[in-house]
């Protein structure tokens, strides 16, 4: 009895989390798979297409009286660098109308033409078809159809080239000999752990700001949120509008207060000269630039945890502390930065994946261009800029298992219990 | 000592204060005023000078000292003919800068020596003064930060093209066009919001977002519903491992599962297509909303549901009448956030739709963002996009923040 209850419960269960796992296999964990699959393959955007015959009809000659010729040709021609292993064209057939030459791979039906290509269609190869007919008097007395009129019907199969495509490992050599290869790692890292750190410390220092109750808290703390749920494409582009070099309102405001004399482009420029204590600097701008809008943009999520863990304390940790004769600082550092390490350790590490993953945020700033392009901005450059979907996934293969390395990171050492 | 330390306060509140309202002028009006140093020094070491004697009687509280910033604030706009930030507007106006400006160091000098002893100031009361001057530098900053862009967004979209060139600066409301009347000048300042809902086709977008977003919602939390219970009530084996699956969908990245899915949803045909991306979304908030679901029904006490068992309801009646109307409030937390990462949600849209009709207004954005189009349009389109979710945010905020504390939303 106990049993079957159990089994029972098992059955309900499986049958309840069914769509979820469906759905989450099927869009997360089969792409996944098949970009392992893409990456070893030479695969182009274009091959995504299923190659189709390209079927032109022509009429090289047109009867002008009973008994006079009719000759129709189709030029089958396969365009891509695909075969087609079979193809069909079908078209209507006037009326009145006597085969005298048909090719062997063309029949007639009732009023339809039908030709086949058992054998198919090399790649870049072409076929004409001529069939010469006589027209009769029921040709004319059908009003001497066009033959162009009536479009032909055309049927093909083609190997998909996703599984027909032979195996190799030519994608990454492309990716791995890639000349911005290493300097993109080192923009990925510098973004990611730059990124990182400036979103939290900057969550930090909102949440100290807010932790203490006072009128309007509730309102700045909404307000504080703005930057992280506003859509990203219309924050992104508020800022490309704001740093533009011609028409933005930062270089405008810059060049009033005489801060510069010439406009600064924020985020076209790859080095910027810093004069500092003598020693000219290549501050690299644009990648500061994607770094300061991170930080920017994401603070408010280390700020949300950071307060709710704030304002857990228990105030009677800071009053002992101050009749130990803590002062400001020493509280800071020894009651409330005890409490907050484990939730700033969680942070970071959920933090530097998610910004490791970023993709959006860079490509609308930027588009990877002045010495910011990431790795995810990489991936997208081999799959879509250059229609290679090969060497882009092989790239998402090479992210992945860096990913990988962070996740062993992760469920080794995020404290248990936190976010 | 105690006279240096109100001195300090005083300078530091009038330059603060002086300086946020030059800035917002310069913002608001495109004038170029200059921070007015020597106004602020002289009313910050009065306001200081004050404080200090009055102090001397009785602990400093913040009203005297508005006053006194307000009066300051009055001296100094009738020393300087009235209009010390030469704004050349009406009298009223240009009184008022001033007066905000005094009133305000007036009120940051208060705040900032309130309650301190300033007797015997000791390392205390320096360290007190110092952290409350920091934490009024930061709030201006952080409020700046946020408010800039926001607002920035709001202004150039409704100032003609022409306009915004001549000063990019200047970020006021074009309030002249009000002269010709109330309407015709609304219409003229709104005139981008209706080229892009129009011309633009932005009406159509907001109704395709909305259809995604809002059946998003609804199919991710029916589903979440159903696996949640399971996951919380019921035995079975690999639930623990099922847990770190969830966890572990929530770290991938959407541009590695781009290449694959673009592929196979052309291969099927599901690539331009609204319901292709439903099914892209669903994958993507479903194990976070289950995740979340999971964390509420275990505070739910499992005896409630038990006596629903006990008196002949089915599993799906005990969900349907019990746990869910408990579990009202995460219902809410979950649905808003996984509203929100549809209604926001870019590389997706960008990727798969090709068709105009179809476009999702993150994908309609990016055809503003081109240079034979101005930046009033593209701003506009940015108002668009983003005014319904602030609108959603402050009427859930309570429930949105909940939410994103339960699972984080993944960005």
């Amino acid at each position: 009895m106990q049993r079957g209850l159990k089994a029972r419960e098992a059955r309900l269960a499986f049958w309840m989390l069914l769509p979820t796992f469906s759905i989450v296999i099927a869009i997360v964990i089969l792409p996944v798979i098949a970009n392992f699959w893409i990456a070893f393959k030479p695969i182009q955007l274009g091959d995504l297409r299923p190659p189709r015959p390209a079927v032109r009809e022509s009429v090289r000659s047109r009867p002008q009286a009973p008994g006079e010729a009719l000759v129709v040709r189709y030029r089958v021609q396969n365009r891509t660098d695909n075969p087609i292993t079979w193809a069909r064209i079908e078209d209507a057939l006037p009326p009145g109308l006597t085969p005298t030459e048909l090719p062997q791979a063309c029949r007639l039906q009732t009023a339809k033409i039908v030709c086949e290509l058992p054998q198919g269609l090399e790649p870049k190869q072409t076929v004409n078809l001529t069939l010469r007919f006589t027209a009769g008097p029921a040709y004319f007395a059908a009003g001497a159809p066009y033959p162009r009129d009536t479009r032909p019907v055309v049927e093909s199969k083609a190997p998909n080239p996703i599984l027909a495509r032979p195996f190799t490992l030519e994608n990454f050599r492309v990716v791995l000999t890639d000349p911005d290869f290493w300097p993109m790692l080192k923009v990925t890292l510098a973004y990611t752990i730059f990124g990182t750190l400036l979103s939290i410390l900057l969550g930090l220092f909102a949440a100290q700001l807010l932790s203490p109750p006072f009128a309007g808290r509730q309102v700045l703390r909404g307000l504080f949120l703005f930057p992280y749920v506003a859509p990203v494409i219309a924050v992104a582009f508020t800022w490309v509008f704001l740093l533009d070099p011609f028409a933005g309102t930062i270089n405008a405001l810059l060049l009033k207060y005489g801060f510069v004399h010439d406009p600064i482009p924020f985020l076209s420029q790859r080095y910027w000269p810093v004069q500092f204590f003598g020693l000219t600097v290549q501050l690299p701008l644009a990648l500061t630039m994607v770094i300061l809008f991170e930080g920017w943009r994401y603070f408010p999520f280390a700020f949300l945890f950071i307060l709710a863990r704030l304002q857990a304390i228990p105030g009677e940790l800071y009053e002992a502390a101050r009749v130990d004769g803590a002062g400001i600082w020493a509280s800071f550092r020894f009651v409330t930065l005890p409490q907050v390490v484990g939730i700033l350790a969680t942070l970071f590490l959920l933090r530097f994946i998610w910004t490791f993953n970023k993709f959006d945020d860079i490509f609308l700033l930027t588009g990877g261009a002045a010495g910011t392009e990431t790795i995810t901005i990489k991936v997208y450059d081999f799959a879509f800029a250059r229609a290679n979907l090969g060497q882009g996934a092989a790239q998402a293969v090479i992210l992945f298992a860096i990913l990988a390395l962070f996740l062993v990171v992760y469920f080794r050492y995020a404290p248990k219990g936190e976010v | 000592m105690a006279l240096v330390l109100t001195l300090l306060v005083g300078l530091a509140s009038a330059l603060a204060s002086l300086g946020s309202v030059s800035l917002l002028l310069v913002l608001w009006g495109g004038l170029k005023t200059v921070l007015p140093l020597d106004a602020a020094l002289a009313g910050g070491l009065l306001l200081g000078a004050l404080a200090w004697a009055l102090a001397r009687r009785e602990r400093l509280r913040p009203p005297p000292m508005v006053l006194a910033g307000l009066g300051l604030g009055l001296v100094w706009a009738l020393a300087a003919g009235g209009d010390p930030y030469r704004l050349g507007l009406a009298p009223f106006w240009n009184l008022l800068a001033p007066l905000v400006a005094g009133g305000f160091a007036g009120l940051a000098t208060g705040y900032g020596l309130r309650e301190v002893r300033l007797e015997r100031p000791d390392s205390e009361a320096w360290e007190l003064v110092g952290l409350r001057l920091l934490r009024g530098a930061a709030f201006l900053v952080f409020v700046f930060m946020v408010v800039f862009p926001f607002w920035a967004m709001v202004a150039a979209s409704l100032k003609p093209r022409a306009e915004f060139l001549a000063d990019p600066a200047n970020l006021g409301l074009p309030l002249h066009v009000f002269s010709e009347g109330f309407w015709p000048g609304l219409k003229k300042m709104l005139v981008g919001y209706r080229e892009v809902l129009v011309t633009f086709k932005f009406l159509r977008y907001i109704g395709n977002t909305a259809f995604v977003s809002v059946s998003t919602m609804f199919i991710t939390l029916a589903l979440a519903v159903l696996g949640a219970y399971a996951v919380a009530r019921l035995e079975f084996r690999g639930r623990a491992v099922m847990e770190r699956a969830i966890l572990l969908t929530y770290m991938f990245p959407a541009i590695v599962l781009a290449i694959p899915l673009y592929t196979i949803f052309t291969q099927l045909g599901l690539r331009d297509n609204l319901i292709g991306l439903i099914i892209v979304y669903l994958a993507q908030t479903l194990p976070v909303a289950l995740y979340m679901l999971r964390s509420y029904f275990e505070t739910i006490p499992a005896s409630l549901e038990e006596a629903g068992l006990i008196d002949g309801c089915s599993r799906f009646e005990v969900i349907w009448r019990i746990t869910l109307p408990l579990a009202l409030p995460a219902l809410a937390s979950v649905g808003l956030y996984v509203f929100m990462i549809a209604w926001n949600e870019f590389l997706f849209a960008f990727m798969f739709l090709d068709t105009p009709e179809l476009f999702t207004l993150s994908r309609g954005m990016v055809g503003l963002n081109s240079q034979e189009v101005p930046r009033q349009f593209l701003m506009a389109g940015a108002v668009i996009v983003t005014v319904p979710i602030m609108i959603l945010f402050f009427w859930f905020e309570k429930y949105l923040v909940g939410g994103l504390t339960a699972g984080g939303v993944k960005g």
